[in-house]
């Protein structure tokens, strides 16, 4: 319980900021455009409740998740070739840096083209984004690995495999797990995006939809569901690095 | 055992160092003895088969070296140690990279850890204990092993004085238990005189092993406090003030 207690914490504090702010703007604003934070929560607490919260939250988390797991699978492999291997790095360093400055959301017509409005073309513009984020972070950090850690396991007869399963994952692991992190709020303003058209699933849609009936309360339970999703997320992504990485954050 | 025949290395069509033989003998120990940037960690790089030298050969027990074996365990100036992997992890590692299943290189890693007092610690990771208990581990690991060969480079530089010399008993003293030949190299006068049977100073441009001293007294009963151990200091400085 104690424990539940400061994990949350810091999210509690920065709630009570977020309602104060709120209730002044809301007290100077009209109430119909931007409604009082006591209002939107209760409707929120019984949104938490019902089955049509829940379905649009679902939906989301699940895109968000392919999208992650998509993201990692192609970028933390191909980071680490990168990072490790020079002729990997010459061979797709220059696609991957001509590539790198350019938008990604700006290839989504592209992508909803070849891949059609469903699930797919969104699952894969938001891990287009995070897959880049995850492999220029895990190249960078794999380069960054002392050299004598590399060299202490090869030292031992180990096999360039065996380096790789016992040195260049579990250090770079750490690097992969921040890029995600880091980049958890990025995918959640994408999946708003992607989901404010042609779908009648997600958060975004219950957003986008409940701001065209300008029924505010509802649009406000759609962005605190995008909130909960992005903490969510964070709390996963945290969860997995002390699973992954015990000894990233053991006392020195 | 170990036969090291007219060894060159060059990088760049520059020769670092070259014409280095020498023989090690099952219950032998060699000290290198060289200032910083010699070539001396080159050299142990070559013995261990990480690099191939330019000219000349290394045979280990009659097999040509050419890549990194489980016969020849190295330790590390910064210890070594993978901060990802706990204690016990790190001292089974090369056991598990050997193929040793699971059951017998727990075993064994604990059974040298308690040799070399590491107690109790199996499950932390490396980054929880003192520097002198790093190192501990990486002995426990090349121990482990159970090599033909220990390769040690500059093992104790970065240990203050105290711990450095508890370091060198606890080697000299596992030495004498599991005796595996080792080559130390070091730019302490000191700790060459106090851990070498055969002390080769290694310098010059292209470094060569331009004086052997053989230390017959290295490993007696309080030999640190001995007369023998002052006279070979003294002997090696004279040595090398003149010739460095």
């Amino acid at each position: 319980m104690n424990r539940l207690f400061h994990l949350l914490k810091p999210y509690i504090i920065t709630l009570i900021v977020i309602v104060l702010v709120w209730k002044g703007l809301s007290s100077l604003l009209s109430k119909v455009i931007f409604p009082a934070p006591e209002d939107v929560i209760g409707a929120f607490g019984l949104a938490l409740f019902t089955k049509s919260f829940w379905f649009h939250f679902m939906a989301s988390g699940f895109r968000a998740f392919s999208a992650m797991v998509i993201a990692w699978i192609v970028g933390f492999p191909l980071g680490i070739l990168m990072g490790y291997f020079k002729k990997a790095d010459q061979l797709l360093s220059p696609f991957i840096y001509l590539t790198y400055p350019v938008p990604k959301i700006v290839l989504l017509p592209i992508v909803l083209l070849l891949f059609g409005l469903g699930d797919l073309s969104k699952i894969l513009i938001i891990s287009l984004i995070l897959g880049y984020q995850v492999l220029v972070t895990t190249k960078d950090g794999v380069k960054s690995i002392p050299k004598e850690y590399l060299k202490s396991i090869h030292s031992l007869g180990a096999s360039n495999w065996q380096v790789m399963k016992e040195g260049l994952i579990p250090a770079a692991l750490p690097y992969g797990f921040t890029a995600l992190r880091l980049n958890s709020g990025v995918s959640v303003a994408v999946l708003f995006f992607v989901e404010s058209f042609a779908t009648e699933t997600g958060l975004g849609y219950l957003i986008m939809d409940a701001w065209g009936m300008m029924a505010f309360d509802e649009m406000f339970i759609g962005i605190f569901g995008m909130s909960l999703l992005g903490v969510f997320i964070n709390e996963i992504v945290n969860l997995l690095e002390k699973q992954f990485c015990p000894w990233f954050n053991s006392p020195t | 055992m170990l036969f090291v025949s007219h060894l060159e290395q060059k990088f760049d069509h520059q020769a670092i160092f070259q014409n280095i033989s020498f023989e090690l003998k099952a219950d032998d120990n060699l000290v290198i003895l060289g200032k910083s940037g010699c070539g001396k960690t080159t050299l142990l790089n070559l013995i261990s088969g990480m690099i191939q030298p330019t000219t000349g050969t290394i045979t280990l027990n009659h097999q040509t070296i050419r890549k990194p074996t489980s016969d020849i365990a190295f330790i590390l100036q910064n210890f070594g140690l993978l901060p990802w992997k706990t204690i016990l992890q790190n001292v089974e590692l090369g056991l598990k990279i050997k193929g040793i299943s699971r059951p017998e290189r727990k075993e064994k890693a604990i059974s040298i850890l308690n040799t070399l007092e590491i107690y109790n610690r199996e499950n932390d990771y490396p980054g929880t204990l003192s520097g002198g208990e790093q190192q501990r581990v990486a002995i426990a690991r090349a121990y482990a092993m159970e090599p033909k060969l220990l390769l040690m480079d500059e093992p104790f530089s970065s240990l203050d004085a105290l711990t450095r010399e508890k370091l060198q008993d606890t080697l000299l003293s596992t030495w004498q238990k599991i005796k595996v030949p080792y080559i130390l190299v070091t730019h302490s006068i000191e700790e060459a005189a106090f851990l070498g049977q055969k002390i080769a100073i290694f310098s010059g441009k292209p470094a060569t092993f331009s004086k052997v001293f053989a230390n017959d007294f290295s490993g007696n009963t309080n030999y640190r406090n001995s007369d023998q151990y002052y006279q070979m200091i003294k002997k090696i400085r004279s040595y090398m003030e003149q010739n460095w």
